[in-house]
């Protein structure tokens, strides 16, 4: 681990969280009307400054934790505040980072825009908590005060049924953290029964020893928490409803965010702490993941309403990352945390997109919209790259990621592998379909005065689509210092379970094997130590 | 002060052995029953020239020179250690002057909040101050009692001023009836109490608790059913003053019924003298029966837990529901107490200060919420609030989350640490039971918050009314003028959800009133009651230290 004199990561943490007080503290009458707003845009363009920062100090190849520092907390409870960051987290604060100041301006509150900006505020706050802390009760706390944000967000500015839907969230993914925390608990009391000493911080723990039931117990509830969050089939019933009557923003940063809480919650805490028990589930796991892509991938198929259809597939989306985590190996792990990133920015720009089309005519259904492809060409090319990033398309984000799923599967579980390729065609089937259904045809008159975007909407998904090409075509960068990490962590688990590790995995990390990246080569990054050669090339040939 | 005390030692008599008095060990409850005495003799003296204010103004005075007096304490049991005083009566220890503190800072929050009811509801008069600080020295004497008996006097002392308390507001029939019904049942549970220490002397041959531990660690009775039955039906006493399920049914009526000021200070103060006996007579001197009394502990924790989150749920009276959540909280603490050990009575004392100020501080946005002749007490009536005076509503979504158990709160350490008390004794079931009733209980103090934060009157957006069961209102209102969402749908019984949400909202627009009054001293205690909510959530430290040596300085 190493640490830093300059506390980034406290700061990356404390900004938003003393943006938003600002933001409540500030009366509404003293200002302008816009004045809180630009406040929630200005302390996330911040936030953003310090994580870009952040990337920046980090040291690619190194695979633990960087920029870390360490505090007592509450010393009678023993728990500590201790961030650090790596190649797997590092991502997801950037992507978080990016997202929130988009989402702020893309998808701005239809009334009572302070609360709204305080309550993104405080997420993001607790989002970037989550995802540096090391402390586990750190985490939980950060975890759990995500709930609180996002409850009032979708209460307060959701749709028709948002009471409803507000109320579902909530108490499934608390109900999850219930066991998460007598998880928590359970783990640090049994640490200090080996030790002696009560700590809740995850380097320490990820050595506490657990016999096979107690980790299998301890595993389950630690993953009810985060499958409810992710969410992974069957524990995915809230997140239609959640996602579909969520104000626009909210849909966002519920998919694009928070739900990585939950599958980076696996990654990072699942894997490290119970690896004995995460090789024992894995078939388990592997099987709920691809339920979930082709489940999620036939729902969507039958859904009418653009959102849900959205929701829909991003259970099947969650099912690859799943998928690829509990592949246990190099490829899979890193294949699933750069489909975080990928899927984070993909669907984030497709619920934009889908609320801008809400705000031009009040509607998501498929039905009451045709042919919109000739008043708005700009939207509908922009949905077009967003929608081809979802199918999984070669040359934009989302094929390195499901390549990597599928390539580092088929080496561990070939057939789960196969069943999950299938989803990846019927995730053409229903995007295609629900493009073709708003975009072609002969529209309306009504369709015909639906506005194309302005150039200050044109400007907010820029930065989205311009990271879904350069990661689809150099995601090099990226998979240098995701893979450190998730060979660290690959490492650590074959440790644990006796595994022989792989030859060519554990001294060069996937990316740095190539030789050539650039934008003519989409997949070289991607492509494998050469001992798994075979089994790459079969998987090619089911992606389509 | 000092020739009331001369008073006392005089007295006494010289036939009669008196036992050396370590007058410091008694002086927060013996300033608070002078600062009674001294508010009675004054306002009846000259009850044409004083108002509320001076009652106010003694009260507040009294509670700071017992918290002063209380410090004192600490620093001496903190360098002499624990001691037992006046022939064996009184504990003086880091637990009893925990206890004083806790007491004193409840007694002198509900005093402010008092001041700004009565002057609205027009009920002047020195009368409750002088009842509260009563009550408040019996709940000193309940923690610092190291006997049966004094635990006996400390609890009627405590009761019986409460009785009168809740019957206070003498213009409302609600009020009365609840203290009828807390009298009846307060009375009855006292007896079974009383009785309960009768078995347990017989028993054991004392009632003095270090001899009640001593005896039952040196003899290993052969037919234990004597002891059981006093163990059973101390419990049984203790179990409705802290109001744990089974023994609760009074405390939803009287906390609705009684006015607002007192059921804050119920809450508080009540409960921390009940849980400061009870922890102190089963953990210490019933240690070593241990296994006999924690299956029943576990099972009133269990059914506090889960009827107090469930049932709370249900309900759209305000005051109703936060019985209900103070039962749930009951639960929680006695988590703490089940598990038995150093860490899980520290938990529960930490437990029970923070609920202090969550208690006393969400009843004081209670009570101002109320109006004029306590008439706003239906969730319905907070919707909107935020537009009207967002710095209320705020400061009000902080209580609740505090009592959530939010992450940042002292509300989330407190149900940390008894829930870790548990795991550390390998009870899970118990800690997962708590912890998704905490989630059941998060669910409805976020539904009153969110209808805070919504606009009067939008259709559809009804999260208050998502859920409903039981009609909140059993105590009559006459006095209720304006149209309710209770009405129509309370008659009926169980409504679809449905219904709900297309008929409530058309009711529930009716409602719209101006802004509420907030006199100072009330936005004083719930501002001391959200900052210290919030920092010491942020800064644990302190507190839990405070807890922690409380403990390791119980003998």
């Amino acid at each position: 681990m190493t640490h830093t004199p300059f506390p980034f990561l406290t700061v990356l943490v404390l900004v938003p969280a003393i943006g938003s007080v600002l933001v409540a503290i500030v009366p509404r009458h003293a200002v302008a009307a816009w004045f809180h707003e630009a406040l929630g845009v200005a302390v996330s363009v911040v936030t953003l400054c310090i994580a870009g920062t952040i990337a920046f100090k980090f040291k690619a190849g190194f695979g633990g934790f960087q920029l870390a520092s360490d505090h007592v907390w509450a010393k009678d409870l023993g728990i500590h505040w201790s961030l650090g960051i790596d190649g797997i987290s590092l991502f997801l604060v950037l992507l978080t980072a990016v997202l929130f100041p988009l989402t702020m301006l893309g998808a701005r509150a239809r009334r009572d825009p302070r609360s709204f900006v305080g309550w993104l505020l405080l997420l993001e706050s607790a989002c970037m908590g989550s995802f540096v802390s090391l402390d586990l009760v750190l985490f939980f706390l950060f975890f759990e005060l995500t709930l609180v944000p996002a409850y009032f967000l979708i209460g307060g500015w959701g749709y028709a049924r948002r009471g409803y839907a507000a109320i579902k969230f909530f108490v499934y993914t608390f109900a999850g953290s219930a066991f998460l925390l007598v998880g928590i608990l359970a783990v640090a009391f049994i640490h200090q029964s080996q030790t002696g000493v009560l700590t809740f911080e995850l380097p320490a723990l990820m050595h506490t020893h657990f016999s096979g039931t107690e980790g299998v117990l301890l595993f389950l509830a630690f993953t009810a928490a985060f499958a409810v969050k992710a969410p992974i089939f069957p524990f995915h019933t809230w997140s239609p409803d959640a996602y579909a009557e969520a104000p626009t923003a909210g849909s966002i940063l519920l998919v694009a965010v928070m739900a990585k809480l939950g599958t980076y919650g696996i990654v990072r805490f699942d894997l490290n702490l119970f690896p004995q028990a995460s090789r024992t589930l894995a078939p388990l796991l592997l099987t709920l993941a691809v339920i979930g892509i082709v489940y999620g991938a036939l729902v969507a198929c039958a859904q009418r309403d653009l959102k849900r259809l959205l929701a829909y597939s991003s259970l099947a989306q969650i099912g690859f990352i799943a998928l690829g985590t509990f592949a246990l190996n190099s490829q899979g792990l890193s294949g699933g945390v750069l489909q975080m990133v990928n899927h984070g920015l993909v669907i984030a720009t497709m619920f934009i997109l889908v609320g801008w089309i809400y705000e031009r005519r009040q509607t998501w259904q498929v039905s009451s919209l045709k042919g919109l492809q000739s008043p708005a060409p700009v939207l509908a090319g922009i949905f077009t790259v967003a929608m081809m990033a979802s199918i999984g398309v070669p040359g934009l984000n989302g094929f390195v990621g499901e390549f990597l799923i599928l390539t580092g599967t088929f080496v561990a579980h070939r057939w789960w592998a196969v069943a999950a390729t299938g989803g990846v065609i019927v995730a053409a089937v229903y995007l295609l379909w629900a493009y073709q259904q708003v975009f072609h045809g002969a529209p309306t008159t009504e369709d015909t005065k639906t506005r194309d975007l302005g150039w200050n909407e044109r400007l907010i998904v820029a930065p989205l689509i311009i990271l879904i090409v350069a990661l689809g075509v150099f995601p090099k960068p990226v998979l240098d210092r995701i893979t450190p990490s998730v060979n660290q962590l690959v490492v650590h688990v074959d440790r644990v379970t006796n595994t022989k590790v792989p030859a060519g995995l554990e001294p060069r990390p996937v990316a740095a094997a190539q030789q050539h990246p650039g934008a003519s080569s989409a997949i070289a990054p991607a492509r494998p130590p050469a001992d798994l050669g075979p089994a790459a090339a079969v998987t090619t040939g089911g992606t389509p | 002060m000092s020739s009331l005390l001369l008073l006392a030692t005089s007295s006494a008599g010289p036939t009669i052995h008196v036992p050396h008095v370590d007058y410091l060990s008694i002086l927060p409850m013996l300033i608070m029953m002078g600062g009674a005495l001294a508010l009675m003799i004054v306002s009846s003296l000259f009850r044409k020239v004083l108002g509320v204010g001076t009652g106010t103004l003694v009260a507040s005075a009294a509670s700071i020179a017992a918290l002063v007096a209380a410090l004192f304490q600490w620093n001496e049991v903190s360098t002499h250690g624990a001691q037992v005083t006046i022939a064996g009566a009184i504990a003086f220890d880091g637990f009893d002057v925990f206890i004083q503190i806790v007491v004193a800072i409840a007694m002198l929050l509900t005093a402010l909040i008092a001041d700004g009811y009565l002057r609205r509801e027009g009920v002047e008069g020195p009368e409750f101050h002088v009842l509260a600080m009563m009550s408040a020295s019996g709940a000193m004497m309940m923690g610092a009692a190291n006997d049966l008996i004094v635990i006996f006097l400390g609890l009627e002392i405590l009761s019986i001023a409460l009785y009168v308390l809740a019957a206070f507001n003498h213009k409302r029939a609600e009020s009365g009836e609840a203290a009828l019904k807390y009298f009846v049942l307060g009375g009855f549970s006292s007896a079974v109490f009383v009785y309960g220490i009768a078995l347990t002397y017989g028993a054991t041959g004392s009632s003095n608790l270090p001899q009640i531990a001593d005896y039952l660690s040196k003899t290993v009775i052969a037919a234990n059913g004597v002891l059981l039955a006093g163990l059973a039906l101390l419990l049984v006493g203790f179990g409705f003053k802290i109001a744990a399920v089974p023994f609760h049914m009074w405390s939803p009526d009287v906390y609705q019924g009684s006015p607002s000021p007192v059921t804050g200070f119920m809450a508080a103060v009540a409960k921390a003298g009940a849980f400061a006996a009870l922890l102190r007579v089963f953990v210490s001197s019933f240690g070593t029966v241990r296994a006999d009394w924690q299956p029943i502990i576990w099972a009133l924790a269990v059914l506090s837990l889960l009827v107090g989150a469930v049932v709370a749920l249900m309900q759209r009276d305000v005051k109703r529901m936060m019985a209900y959540s103070s039962i749930n909280h009951v639960g929680f603490i006695l988590l703490g107490m089940e598990a038995a050990t150093a860490r899980g009575v520290s938990a529960s004392l930490y437990y029970v200060f923070t609920y202090t100020f969550l208690v006393v501080g969400s009843f004081a946005v209670i009570t101002v919420m109320a109006r004029d002749g306590d008439t706003g007490n239906q969730i319905s009536d907070y919707r909107g609030l935020a537009r009207k005076q967002p710095v209320v509503a705020l400061a009000f979504a902080v209580l609740l989350l505090g009592q959530a158990g939010a992450p940042f709160t002292t509300g989330f350490l407190a149900k940390f640490g008894v829930v870790s008390a548990q795991v550390a004794t390998q009870g899970y079931v118990l800690a997962v039971v708590a912890m998704v009733s905490a989630a059941i209980a998060a669910f409805f103090y976020l539904r009153l918050a969110v209808t805070m934060f919504s606009p009067v009157g939008i259709v559809g957006d009804v999260p208050d009314d998502a859920i409903l069961g039981e009609g909140g209102t059993t105590v009559s209102d006459p006095s209720r003028g304006a149209p309710t969402v209770g009405g129509p749908i309370d008659s009926g019984g169980a409504v679809s959800s449905l219904q709900v949400l297309t008929d409530a909202p058309a009711t529930t627009a009716v409602i719209d009133r101006g802004p509420v009054a907030i006199p100072g001293l009330t936005a004083l205690v719930i501002g001391v009651s959200v900052a210290f909510t919030v920092v010491f959530g942020i800064v644990p430290g302190p507190i839990l230290d405070f807890a922690h040596q409380a403990t390791l300085l119980f003998p």
